[in-house]
């Protein structure tokens, strides 16, 4: 079959970004940022608290983390599950002992079938930010307005105070950092777009984009690159010292990262999850900061 | 009409449970699984899933297999004698009839039997409830008329299973399945009748996962035991926890692959002072007898407890 005539045409190609929603601000060519509060690099750590439903759709795409074998599927079932009952509490504890605090990202319906675990994750004086309503509840450009909508209502009834959205599986369609915008999101964790926050632009206010580097994701390193422990965490510290070693040039910045409750908190990452804690806390003058202080270091 | 969550057993935070002793104090429940598996060279089809990937006959894959029971197993017999562990054998209950040289070593040595279903290349997908229950007589009865032995534990053959496997383990009698990983603790799973545990299996280290799945190195594969074990141990301080190596003759006992799985069981062998060396039955039973009840008054305590048994709870949600 052949391509339709206009397959050549080119109508978004002018200089700088093709998207709506931030300009292009090349990093050598910007001013430099220097917080008022001193900071000169954040790290924040996301803790997706995700739940696997036994019998997921597969549209518009199945969830990395999704059911692999047929119904029903005991084992993904069952080895997600852990992560909420178990991998997570390690993963809490190991945050207590080294004194910081994280953003746990929850979906609409781990809030409502474990209380419990909402319940810590508060009372640990952690973020709680919003994850959508589940890991079978994926934004993409195929719902409806009404739709997309009805998810992000959802999301906002379970989890009223949070401020700080990530969608499930990081997709969006190009209408959700507008519909974020208007649910009273103001920092959303999809995008990685830069190494400081980002401001994106929508139809219905602004919404700031804390860049998630998918490359230091422990499900991408460990689990589909099946990396070893220690090189997850070197590279992790090594992130980190990457941002504070550009302070001087072009100013302080930001990262964050994902730490799932399924992958680094089982049994034989903890130690590995040890090191890394303590290589980034010895990095001097990086702070160790949830979403919601890392953005507002910057404004 | 499918179900989200299965209800097979109740939410219930690893942080702040009541106390697990294990026998003389011990902190840690060890057991070790070999698989000892047979796979059919012409398997029939299954519905849901092809036997082998290439198709029949996979002649690397069945090779691969039947070395493990030629070769491998005989390997890990000398490698557990060693260190004077006993294995608690996931048994493809076929290989009753085709290799029962190996079914006497192992009951020589006073080795555990479960039932890992009658082939690994007989799915549970689709079976007729008729079905289902026969493989569970014909295990129980295969391996009681070769051993003496009435089986007590059921790994689901591949991993496979339907809405009813668990309730129908529970009325045969069994003690506990190797089949759900949401735990390192055992915990009572909600079937129609019987008693029957969850015993963590640890599927993260089982060697299917390292090897064929992670690809890990023979090298990797014995430091990740050794973590998964000294953190095992540290926190059955609070609580005792469950520690499992689930292994397949055919992928660990490898030439290039024993003898650095050998430093593993060595470093676990150095801690037994803390170490409840057991088999599946002996952890599930004691964990029946003395923590059973514990266990369902503390989930019912902390609100987690929810109605209804598995696959007939309220969460039934077509499509999620």
């Amino acid at each position: 079959m052949a391509l339709p005539g206009d397959y050549l045409d080119y109508p978004a190609r002018r200089h700088g970004m093709d998207n709506p929603f931030y300009g292009w601000e090349p990093a050598a060519l910007r001013a430099r940022r220097e917080p008022a509060c001193g900071l000169k690099a954040a790290a924040t750590i996301i803790v997706p608290l995700e739940f696997f439903p036994l019998d997921p759709p597969m549209k518009p795409f199945r969830h990395p983390g999704a059911m692999v074998t047929p119904y029903p599927d005991l084992r993904h079932y069952t080895s997600r599950d852990y992560g909420n009952r178990v991998g997570v509490y390690r993963l809490l504890r190991a945050f207590a002992e080294a004194g910081i605090t994280a953003t746990f990202a929850a979906n609409a319906r781990v809030a409502s079938r474990y209380p419990a675990l909402i319940e810590a994750v508060l009372s640990a004086g952690h973020e709680l930010a919003a994850h959508g309503v589940s890991t079978a509840h994926i934004h993409h450009e195929g719902l409806a307005e009404d739709e997309e909508q009805a998810l992000i209502d959802e999301t906002r009834l379970a989890l009223p105070d949070a401020v700080t959205w990530m969608s499930p599986a990081r997709n969006e369609s190009f209408r959700t950092p507008g519909l974020l915008a208007q649910a009273g999101f103001s920092i959303c964790l999809d995008w990685e777009a830069d190494m400081r926050p980002l401001t994106l632009q929508t139809p219905h206010g602004p919404v700031t984009a804390l860049a998630n580097y998918n490359e230091l994701s422990d499900f991408r390193l460990l689990v589909e690159r099946a990396q070893s422990e220690d090189q997850w965490a070197q590279q992790i510290v090594e992130a980190g010292r990457s941002h504070l070693s550009l302070f001087g040039r072009e100013g302080a910045g930001a990262f964050a990262f994902v730490l799932t409750p399924y992958v680094a908190g089982l049994p034989f990452r903890i130690s590995a999850l040890h090191d890394l804690l303590a290589g980034l806390k010895a990095l001097p003058g990086l702070q160790i900061l949830p979403a919601r202080d890392a953005v507002a270091a910057f404004a | 009409m499918t179900f989200s969550d299965p209800n097979l057993y109740d939410y219930w935070p690893y942080e702040g449970r009541p106390k697990i002793t294990w026998p003389g104090g011990k902190k840690l429940a060890f057991w070790i699984a070999p698989n000892i598996e047979y796979y059919e060279f012409d398997p029939p089809p299954n519905p849901k899933r092809q036997p082998w990937p290439r198709g029949n006959p996979d002649v690397t894959g069945y090779s691969q297999r039947t070395w493990g029971n030629t070769v491998g197993h005989w390997r890990m017999m000398d490698l557990f004698d060693k260190y004077s562990l006993r294995g608690s054998i996931s048994l493809s209950v076929g290989l009753i009839d085709h290799h029962p040289e190996i079914i006497e070593a192992v009951a020589a040595r006073n080795w555990e039997f479960f039932s890992h279903g009658i082939y690994n290349t007989r799915f549970s997908y689709d079976m007729s409830e008729a079905q289902e229950r026969a493989v569970l007589a014909d295990s129980i009865r295969s391996v009681e008329a070769a051993t003496g032995q009435r089986i007590r534990g059921y790994l689901a053959p591949a991993l496979t299973h339907t809405e009813r496997t668990l309730d129908l383990i529970a009325e045969h009698g069994f003690w506990y399945s190797c089949d759900l990983f949401q735990d390192d603790q055992p915990q009572p799973l909600k079937t129609r009748t019987g008693k029957l545990v969850s015993l963590p299996y640890s599927l993260e280290v089982n060697d299917v996962i390292a090897y064929s799945v992670q690809g890990w190195s023979p090298d990797r594969y014995t430091d990740i035991l050794k973590r998964h074990f000294d953190q095992l141990l540290k926190e059955g301080e609070q609580s005792g926890t469950v520690m499992c190596i689930p292994l397949h003759a055919y992928l660990v006992s490898q030439p290039h692959r024993l003898s650095p799985f050998e430093e593993a069981l060595k470093h676990i062998c150095a801690h037994r002072d803390d170490v409840w060396f057991a088999t599946g039955a002996e952890i599930a039973g004691y964990y029946r007898d003395n923590f059973w009840d514990m266990a369902i008054s503390d989930i019912a305590a902390r609100g987690g407890a929810r109605p209804g048994t598995g696959f007939s709870g309220p969460e039934r949600e077509a499509g999620a």
